[in-house]
């Protein structure tokens, strides 16, 4: 089964494969410098047990040392140390199967849900231990927001559907403040313009990127610290895909924002900080624009040029 | 947006507990639920053990018996089919006894045997002629009221009245105990004899065979029409309405209520076509009407999961339509189409309210030897033997379960071997 | 059994057939060698050849078998004396069965008179002339068509197209059956609904609150009319199945949240596999347990705390009803459970929402109508199911809505009505057939709206 599953990806990613080799020279043709800088270090060859570049940040809200994954006998996540800071933005790239998304679900113990998952290591998230056994994984997603591959509203209104977080966790005390966060969540999502005039009409009726932008707006509307986002734009056109990275960007003055992509100029557009992921281990974290002007792995140089994919 | 964020915070942590409650709760209902269905499997299959495991034995007592001419022919010849062997058992059973006197207490005497035991009498000396006259030791079937004091489905303790065997009667039955002359063995009539009004003689071989007449009328028109069905509605139907209207009306089919079939059967085949009452014949035709839609779901499923490349590669080798179904398509959806054949059978092997509908409810003490005898069904003797009111019956019924559960289990298995071993990755 | 040699007779025609064509084939075109000169394989002017020498002799052979006894019966009615046919249509019914038997040597009711001696001697005349003359006409026409088949091949002859076209028209008929049983389950029921309703009249039977179908069997006996009001019988048979799905939705659903969401894989394992079982179970062994186990604990249980329990009680039928219809329930919610997509619960999940706050506002919401077609077809089984409550229901047709008393249903009537000795034309065993269309009508209509809603719900998902 999990043979089929990579198969479906890899089809899936044929496109963001043929973007991603010019994406390689895109970076360095705005930024000359960078191929020079290429030249003077000297590159790492090997997929080892250290993470080049500076995987520690400053005011680091999510910490996670030594993260493994296992789903069975499998090693899908391999000793995985990264920091994430507070309201930044990192995007989590490389090739299909190479555990960049079983991470992010670590983030938010959405791994739960697989009977076979297994993960070791410490996850804090603001010096608290998320696996910790004192802590609920309900409060944890209240605070850990998380977007998906697939817009995936629910089979209800648009009210209901940013109202559904709110009212679970009990946020709004009557009905004018429910609709109060509502609005807000709506506004923030940039959507409430598009909207407020149908916001009993199903969800599901609207557009992909608005449906996108409604899971944003459910997100936010219970509060969250950190947004997690699934390749949030790969089932997207490119002028929504547009819309939600502008979006993203409004966002990360109050979110920190981890978010998965396939497409390089996305993590080039999004993110401060680039981690590379390959067959489960991180390869290298730094700055967006060190990653894409100067890479220091071979694996990750390999990987925006292209030849890697 | 921080105090904000910390006031969120403390309203989530603050509903967490009575969120969890309700989370507990919940789960426990499922599990609870999920339990109702296996426990009352597990106290179905207890009781039935229970209750039918001791009419697998039969209890038996010996007798000598002396193949006296005075009495089966007084008058000096000898005709088997009249002559009197129950009262060779009276003699016997009145030599065993000295002490017992009395019309009363020897008729009660006499009761502790089967009417089983002439029978058996009979057809030794009809085997062995030459035993005429002599005395022989044999095991004859007990009554059933002894059968079931010994088993313990008669309590003693009770008052006498209560209980179908006097108080008399069971201590005659200790002392043959004590004289070795009682055992409980292998209870064989109940897998060669036909039915009967006596518990001890009933057995179940007339409606086994009536079953096995019936499934072989209903897989010999059921599969090779369910089969050619499902082919020409998936290989051949243009789609159209006629053929939605075939689709909605097979799935129909399956879910209308079996005794509407009965119905159909006692019009059509026995009021109508004017075939025989209580035949195999015709509960088979009416099974193979109620298994049909089962056979042609389970065999379209089994064409659609041909995938088309292999039509198309034998198309595109110049073979027609028709040849690439029959040399291609059929023999590799054939173990799907044969898994939905036997689960359709066990169906039908269970169902009973169509049968009591074109008169296969009768009390047949004949075994059927052919599709057109009288018979009745496995299922259907488990409904007749449930509604006699003797203990011993209810014993027999549980068994006739434990026979026909037996049978299905075997059924369901092969379906799930077959299945096993043919099934095929694409 | 003389039908019997005479079917085999055919096969082995049949057969020779087949190899007369094969050889016919290779005849024509000058032996094996020359065989590329045929439009079509050997082995296709063999089934040709076949085709033409069974079929025909076949379709004979069951259009006689079936007419016969008609024929032959109403020949014997036409030459009996005046007498014995001017009667009622029922006597004259009993009295060819009795001529059939004494033809056939078993026991007859009544004394043998010399007319239906003479009767019976005249069928078995007539039926042995009638097999004579089938059996010649079967295998002539058998040969004939053979012949006719062997002398059509040529080398161009297109044999495969024509056996295929053959092969198509009898694909064509096997399906057709599936239309044609219901249309024989349309028609059997309501031609005799029909009779039923000439001597009862519709709104009596729909709206009539007394059932008692004892007719009696002279028309000057006292109480001789039976009244056929079945407003106690559809009233019980809504109090078993109101019984039944009260046990089976909740459990069946409560079961398949449980297996879905919250079970582990081993659990499932087990426990699947189980309710399969229960699924299995034939209905007459949950009858038996039904009348013999659960009627008395019920019974045993309701006096325990004061109350009046029959002992054939709706309630006793309904549990173990509801029981039978749990996997039922269960694995159709099973299926709408899971035709959710997982993308749904994850959005939930990944809000903060519990795993039962997931599944209760999210997903079976959206899986609700999955549910309701699931839960309808449930229903239409409850309402269908004979053999539970004829074992464990009573006969009374009471009119109450009280569980621990006795009531009968639909089902139940039928089967009274129609098992053991019956008169066809009374309306007693005519209400049957009433109740039969009742019952049709209403499941029918509970399928196809059930099957409606699961198929458009699958769709949607799609």
């Amino acid at each position: 089964m999990a043979g089929m599953t990579e198969m479906k990806i890899t089809e899936e990613e044929a496109m963001p494969e043929a973007r991603s080799a010019d994406s390689a020279v895109e970076p360095a043709r705005h930024r000359p410098m960078g191929a020079t800088a290429r030249k003077a270090v000297e590159r790492v060859t090997e997929l080892g047990e250290q993470t080049v570049g500076e995987v520690r940040c400053e005011n680091p809200f999510i910490v996670t040392e030594n993260v493994d994954v296992y789903y069975g006998d499998n090693h899908a996540i391999q000793n995985v140390t990264l920091e994430i800071g507070k309201s930044e933005v990192i995007a989590l790239i490389g090739p299909s199967g190479c555990g960049k998304s079983t991470y992010l679900r670590c983030l938010n113990r959405m791994n739960d849900s697989i009977e076979s998952a297994r993960v070791t290591g410490k996850i804090a998230l603001d010096g608290q231990d998320i696996y910790g056994s004192d802590l609920d994984p309900v409060a944890l997603r209240a605070r850990v927001g998380m977007v998906f591959q697939k817009p995936n509203p629910f089979p209800k209104s648009i009210y209901d559907n940013v109202a559904y977080g709110p009212r679970i966790h009990g946020l709004a005390a009557d009905r004018a403040e429910l609709d109060d966060i509502v609005h807000t969540s709506l506004d923030r999502a940039g959507l409430l313009k598009e909207v407020k005039d149908r916001m009993d009409e199903p969800g599901t009726g609207l557009s992909g990127g608005q449906q996108q932008r409604l899971c944003i707006a459910r997100t936010i509307a219970v509060n969250p610290e950190v947004i997690l986002m699934d390749e949030p734009c790969s089932a997207l056109d490119p002028i929504a895909t547009a819309r939600i990275e502008d979006l993203i960007d409004e966002l990360s003055q109050d979110y920190a924002i981890v978010i998965v992509t396939h497409s390089m100029q996305q993590a080039a557009r999004v993110s401060k900080r680039v981690a590379y992921f390959h067959l489960g281990r991180l390869v290298e974290v730094d700055e967006t624009d060190k990653i894409f002007t100067n890479p220091r792995h071979k694996l990750t140089e390999d990987y925006i040029t292209g030849r890697i994919g | 947006m921080t105090a904000n964020r910390k006031n969120s915070r403390e309203i989530v942590e603050a509903g967490l507990a009575r969120r969890r409650r309700k989370e507990a709760t919940f789960r426990a209902t499922g599990m609870l639920a999920t339990a109702v269905g296996v426990i009352f499997l597990g106290v179905f299959f207890g009781t039935l053990v229970m209750q039918g495991a001791s009419a697998f034995k039969q209890t038996f007592i010996k007798l000598d018996v002396e193949m006296s001419e005075s009495v089966l022919a007084p008058d000096g010849d000898l005709d088997l089919a009249y002559a009197d062997f129950d009262g060779l058992v009276r003699d016997a059973l009145r030599r065993g006894f000295p002490a017992v006197s009395g019309r009363k207490e020897r008729r009660e005497l006499y009761r502790l045997v089967s009417v089983a035991a002439g029978y058996q009498l009979r057809d030794e000396l009809t085997s062995d002629p030459s035993l005429l006259g002599s005395t022989i030791t044999i095991w004859v079937p007990a009554s059933s009221n002894v059968d079931m004091l010994v088993k313990g489905n008669i309590d003693p303790a009770i008052d006498e009245s209560l209980r179908p065997i006097s108080d008399a009667q069971a201590g005659w039955i200790e002392s043959l105990q004590q004289a070795d002359r009682l055992e409980t063995r292998f209870n064989k009539a109940l897998f060669t004899n036909g039915d009967s009004r006596e518990p001890e003689l009933a057995g179940i071989k007339g409606a086994l065979m009536g079953s096995f007449y019936m499934l072989v009328v209903t897989v010999a028109l059921a599969f090779p029409i369910g089969v050619a069905a499902a082919i020409y509605l998936e290989e051949f139907a243009p789609r159209s309405r006629w053929s939605d209207l075939i689709e909605v009306n097979i799935n129909n089919l399956a879910a209308v209520p079996s005794i509407v079939f009965g119905l159909l059967g006692l019009a059509v085949f026995i009021n109508w076509m004017a075939l025989p009452r209580s035949a195999p014949l015709v509960g088979g035709l009416v099974l193979s009407l109620l298994t049909l839609p089962v056979i042609i779901i389970a065999s379209r499923a089994a064409i659609q999961a041909v995938p088309p490349s292999i039509r198309e590669a034998a198309l595109s080798l110049g073979a027609s339509k028709m040849q690439v179904v029959f040399h291609h398509v059929l023999p590799l959806a054939l173990p799907g189409m044969l898994t939905g054949t036997i689960i359709g059978m066990s169906r039908a092997l269970g169902e009973s309210a169509p049968l009591l509908m074109i008169g296969m409810v009768a009390f047949i003490v004949d075994v059927p030897g052919g599709f057109t005898d009288p018979a009745t069904a496995l299922p259907v003797q488990v409904y007749l033997w449930a509604d006699s009111p003797e203990r011993a019956f209810a014993e027999r019924t549980s068994a006739a379960i434990i026979v026909l559960l037996g049978f299905l289990l075997i059924m369901n298995l092969a379906a799930v071997i077959i299945r096993k071993r043919m099934e095929r990755k694409w | 059994m003389q039908n019997l040699t005479l079917i085999l007779l055919l096969a082995a025609m049949a057969g020779g057939a087949f190899y007369a064509g094969r050889r016919r084939s290779f005849a024509v075109v000058g032996g094996p060698a020359h065989g590329a000169q045929l439009h079509s394989l050997p082995g296709y002017y063999g089934y040709f050849t076949l085709i033409w020498c069974l079929l025909p002799a076949l379709g004979l052979f069951f259009v006689w078998v079936l007419l016969e006894p008609k024929v032959i019966v109403a020949l014997i009615v036409q030459s009996l004396p005046d007498p014995q046919r001017m009667v009622s249509e029922g006597e004259l019914n009993l009295l060819v069965n009795n001529i059939r038997n004494l033809a056939a040597g078993d026991a007859i009711s009544g004394d043998a008179d010399a007319v239906m001696r003479d009767a019976a001697e005249r069928y078995n005349e007539y039926l042995a002339a009638s097999r004579r003359v089938l059996a010649t006409l079967t295998l002539g026409i058998a040969g004939l068509g053979g012949a006719i088949a062997l002398r059509r091949i040529r080398p161009e002859f297109r044999a495969r197209n024509r056996v295929e076209q053959v092969v198509l028209y009898l694909l064509i008929a096997a399906s057709s059956i599936a239309i044609l049983t219901t249309i024989g389950i349309v028609l059997s029921v309501l031609f005799e609904a029909i009779r039923f309703f000439r001597e009862v009249s519709l709104t009596e039977f729909l709206f009539g609150l007394t059932w008692s179908p004892q007719t009696a069997i002279r028309a000057d006996q006292v109480g001789s009319s039976g009244s056929f009001g079945a407003v106690p019988l559809f009233t019980g048979t809504l109090l078993i199945t109101t019984i039944a799905m009260v046990v089976a939705v909740p459990v069946g659903l409560m079961t398949a949240i449980y297996l879905a969401e919250y079970s582990s894989s081993r659990v499932r394992a087990v426990a699947k596999p189980l309710l399969e079982i229960l699924a299995g179970i034939p209905t007459v062994v949950y009858g038996f347990f039904a009348a013999l186990t659960v009627a008395p604990w019920v019974r045993t249980a309701g006096e325990a705390i004061g109350l009046e329990v029959a002992s054939e009680s709706a309630l006793a039928a309904g549990l173990v009803m509801g029981i039978m219809i749990i996997p039922l329930v269960s694995s159709l919610s099973d299926d709408a459970i899971h035709a959710v997509p997982t993308a749904m619960r994850d959005g939930a999940l990944g809000l903060g929402s519990t795993r039962s706050e997931t599944m209760i506002k999210v997903i079976l919401p959206a899986a609700l109508p999955g549910i309701v077609g699931g839960i309808l077809l449930a229903v239409s089984r409850a309402i269908g199911e004979t053999m539970i409550v004829v074992m464990a229901a009573g006969l009374a047709a009471n009119l109450t809505a009280n569980p621990f008393e006795a009531v009968t249903t639909v089902t139940v009537q039928i089967v009274t009505l129609l098992v053991g000795d019956q008169e066809f034309d009374s309306a007693k065993t005519l209400a049957a057939f009433a109740l039969g269309l009742v019952l049709f009508v209403v499941t029918l209509c509970l399928n196809v709206i059930g099957l409606m809603f699961v198929r458009k719900y699958r769709e949607q998902y799609e």
